[in-house]
């Protein structure tokens, strides 16, 4: 057999349709595009996908037993090292990571590693669905409480590995759902959230204990639940705090953060308003502003809620977009229409107070700035007013500020992450952190390797060996 | 969930509630607020925190049957849950020994000013308080606000009791009398904070509103509840709910306040028709 370059594409709900529901964009491998897709995999004896994957998946070894059809093997070896396969496969930017390294890319498609992930967690997931769940082997109870703040996937994964170690774990959430950015920011047609609910079962089944509403900082301090014997804490409370870009206008009706846009559509439900009572506006003509992931979901959901027309309005050219390759293709599909080398300089509003207008300025690339990006620069006098009636802001986020501000000593770096060492430990003793709340916001499956780090990590304190 | 264990009609349309919340009743001060979300299908809605008791574990509150949400929260009964209860948020209010001090509530605003004043009066100020209804039918803890400062006085809209007209026209009374005012906190409807001060801006008391911006998430993640304050965004949330009234932009406030206006009334109508065809 020779090699196949092209890789088995998966098959997708088309443009036209799925630009109007919130049905899941790509609908998965069957059993034989699964192993077609495997045995492009050539096995590399230097697999360098393993070390382009932040977790270090044996990823030669799960596609061996996908193309061996023996998909329980596929699963316990992705287990190993990734507790969240179904949602990583969804969302991780492969093509920065195993993907970008992987040694078919010389001579044609890489290896769409992610889809057979995904293939082999869908899978899993549908035995669980049915009832068949093996959990994992759990160690005797060791009877030591162990507090988690924050429930994305940095928190549900510290929380997972503790419980099978024999600890009792809570997880303290402020919201009303648990799940985090997977729940509140990252859309339905782009991660189902029955697949975050499956996860938190069976993360319940393992013994991890939920406690929603609860905002750490305020409903308690770290100061209680080391009052309420909890023996040690891990911090995973994420970047959720929303950048704007403090220009005249923008406190007027009808421009949001895409936090809140994304929030009040996701967690809310506001697109079944008014069965759900929580309202969203749909603009005729919206204008998104940024160029990464949360960017890219923003268009698309307004797109779903009914948007006449949506613009991505991103600084720097489409090359520099932090967004992952697919989110932009398929945003390109659905007719989002992307205005580069722009940036708004403020907004006209109407005499209600809804905004109307926004005026923007053309930007041309200058030199590499820190990050390695070319930096935009303003074209003097090319400035135009562009008429639109939303506008949602999705130009980044920072660390909430509330578990720093109300823990004595906990240390914080250059915009307000909080300090840890090599053991993921804080400068206070048996706190530790990780996750977007000490990287800034980054990827899933980051968060998710900190909080198996800490976890270990928790461990060893716990066990006088830290 | 969260069991309300005690529900009082105060005056038409307002309802207080007492629910069991052990950790809010715990860490609340005056001039906090919670989230709450009423079911599995309701929105998030801000509401100050009335009063609590640290010792039974229970936490008021006290609204006013408006829209949907509001009016769908009076519809449960004693011995039933509300889904969610966050709080307390927001920043306590900051209080001290300041000397003369006037507290001023407009109708459900009455009920923060209650623990308020209660706890000026405590720390040695003299507490004069103004509280305004709408008409006699609404006067509600009357005694409570009477106990808690050394003058209480009352206005209403149509002068059904005490004196006619507004807060304001009572403490502007008061200001041309005279009163030696060090400080004054104001809490009710945006537009009657902000006629409290436009008022106290000319004379340069220090005034402190407690805003009542829409709100999501009420912990600093979403930006709805953004205002604008001393010409910088902040977030009513997490800077808040208590700022500075000479420097707080009031317009913007009213407008944001108004954004789904419309969005309000289809879902209100909508429930009024279930509730009709319930019954
Ligand atoms: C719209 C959007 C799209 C994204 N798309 C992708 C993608 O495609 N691929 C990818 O890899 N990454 C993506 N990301 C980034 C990714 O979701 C985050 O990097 C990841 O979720 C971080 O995980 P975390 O556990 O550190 O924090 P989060 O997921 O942010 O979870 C933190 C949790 O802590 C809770 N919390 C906060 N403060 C407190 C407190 N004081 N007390 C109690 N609870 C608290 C929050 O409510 C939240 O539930 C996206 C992010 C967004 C917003
Ligand atoms: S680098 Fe690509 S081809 Fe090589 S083992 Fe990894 S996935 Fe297979
Ligand atoms: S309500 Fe979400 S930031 Fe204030």
């Amino acid at each position: 057999m020779g090699l196949k370059k092209e890789s088995v594409p998966m098959r997708e709900q088309p443009p036209k349709v799925r630009k109007r529901n919130f049905l899941e964009v790509p609908l998965g491998y069957s059993k034989e595009e699964a192993i077609l897709e495997a045995q492009r995999c050539l096995q590399c004896p230097t697999h360098p996908c393993i070390d382009g994957c932040p977790v270090h998946i044996n990823i030669p070894g799960f596609i061996k037993a996908i193309k061996e059809d023996n998909l329980q093997k596929a699963i316990d070896i992705i287990h190993e090292s990734n507790l969240l396969p179904a949602i990583t496969g969804r969302v991780c930017p492969q093509e920065d990571q195993c993907q970008a390294v992987c040694i078919m890319g010389n001579v044609g498609d890489p290896v769409s590693i992610g889809r057979l992930e995904r293939y082999v967690a869908d899978w899993e997931l549908e035995k669980r669905k049915k009832g068949e769940v093996s959990l994992p082997k759990k160690m005797p109870p060791k009877n030591k409480k162990v507090a988690i703040i924050g429930s994305g996937p940095a928190g549900l994964s510290c929380a997972a590995d503790l419980a099978k170690m024999g600890y009792d774990v809570i997880i303290f959430e402020g919201f009303h759902k648990t799940g985090g950015v997977l729940t509140y920011g990252i859309p339905e047609f782009r991660l189902p959230k029955w697949i975050v609910e499956e996860e938190e079962k069976f993360f319940k089944q393992l013994g991890v204990k939920f406690q929603t509403d609860v905002l750490v900082g305020r409903t308690l301090t770290i100061q209680d639940l080391f009052e309420q014997k909890f023996e040690a804490v891990f911090i995973g409370v994420g970047a959720g705090l929303p950048r704007f870009m403090h220009i005249p206008g923008e406190n007027l009706d009808n421009i949001y953060s895409a936090n809140e846009f994304l929030t009040r559509v996701n967690l809310m439900k506001a697109y079944k308003f008014p069965e759900y009572d929580t309202p969203i506006k749909v603009g005729k003509r919206v204008a998104v502003i940024g160029g990464g992931n949360v960017a890219m979901d923003a268009a698309r959901t307004a797109l779903r809620l009914g948007a006449g027309h949506v613009y991505l309005i991103y600084r720097r050219s489409r090359k520099e977009m932090p967004a992952r390759e697919e989110e932009i293709e398929h945003a390109e599909q659905e007719g989002i229409e992307f205005m580069l080398l722009t940036n708004p300089i403020r907004y006209i509003g109407d005499e209600n107070g809804f905004v109307k207008q926004a005026e923007c300025i053309k930007m041309r690339l200058g030199e590499e700035d820190a990050s390695g990006r070319r930096r935009p620069i303003p074209i003097e006098d090319s400035e135009f007013k562009l008429d639109i009636d939303q506008v949602i802001v999705a130009i980044g986020t920072t660390p909430n500020p509330i578990v720093p501000k109300t823990t004595e000593g906990l240390k914080t770096g250059k915009h307000g992450t909080i300090w840890v060492d090599e053991n993921l430990q804080t400068s206070v003793k048996g706190v530790f952190a990780g996750g977007d709340i000490v990287t800034g916001a980054a990827t899933v499956i980051t968060a998710m390797g900190a909080g198996r780090k800490a976890a270990a990590s928790i461990d060893k304190y716990l066990r006088g060996e830290l | 969930m969260f069991k309300i264990l005690k529900k009082e009609a105060l005056a038409p349309k307002t309802i207080l509630m007492e629910t069991y919340a052990p950790l809010i009743a715990k860490k609340a001060e005056p001039g906090q607020f919670i989230v709450i979300r009423v079911n599995e299908k309701g929105e998030r809605i801000p509401l100050t925190i009335a009063d609590f008791d640290r010792e039974q574990g229970t936490i008021t509150m006290v609204f006013q049957e408006i829209g949907k949400t509001t009016n769908l929260l009076g519809t449960k009964n004693v011995g039933e849950y509300i889904s969610d209860i966050l709080g307390p948020l927001g920043n306590p209010t900051e209080t001290d020994r300041y000397g003369t001090v006037v507290t001023i509530g407009g109708g459900v605003g009455i009920a923060p000013v209650y623990p308020l004043s209660r706890k000026l009066k405590s720390l040695g100020n003299k507490v004069i308080s103004i509280i305004g209804y709408r008409s006699k039918d609404f006067v509600f803890w009357e005694e409570r606000m009477r106990s808690s400062s050394d003058e209480l006085l009352i206005a209403t809209n149509d002068g059904s009791y005490g004196a006619k007209g507004f807060v304001t026209d009572v403490l502007k009374n008061l200001i041309d009398k005279d009163t030696h005012i060090d400080r004054i906190y104001a809490i009710g409807p945006a537009i009657m904070m902000k006629a409290v001060a436009d008022l106290t801006r000319g004379y340069k008391i220090k005034t402190i509103v407690s805003l009542n911006s829409l709100m999501v998430c009420g912990m600093g993640m979403c930006g709805a509840c953004r205002i604008t304050v001393g010409g910088e965004t902040k977030f009513t949330c997490a800077d808040g709910p208590d700022f500075d009234a000479h420097l707080v932009n009031f317009d913007e406030l009213m407008k944001r306040l108004n954004t789904y206006k419309e969005e309000e009334k289809i879902s209100f109508e909508k429930w009024k028709e279930e509730v009709s065809y319930g019954a």
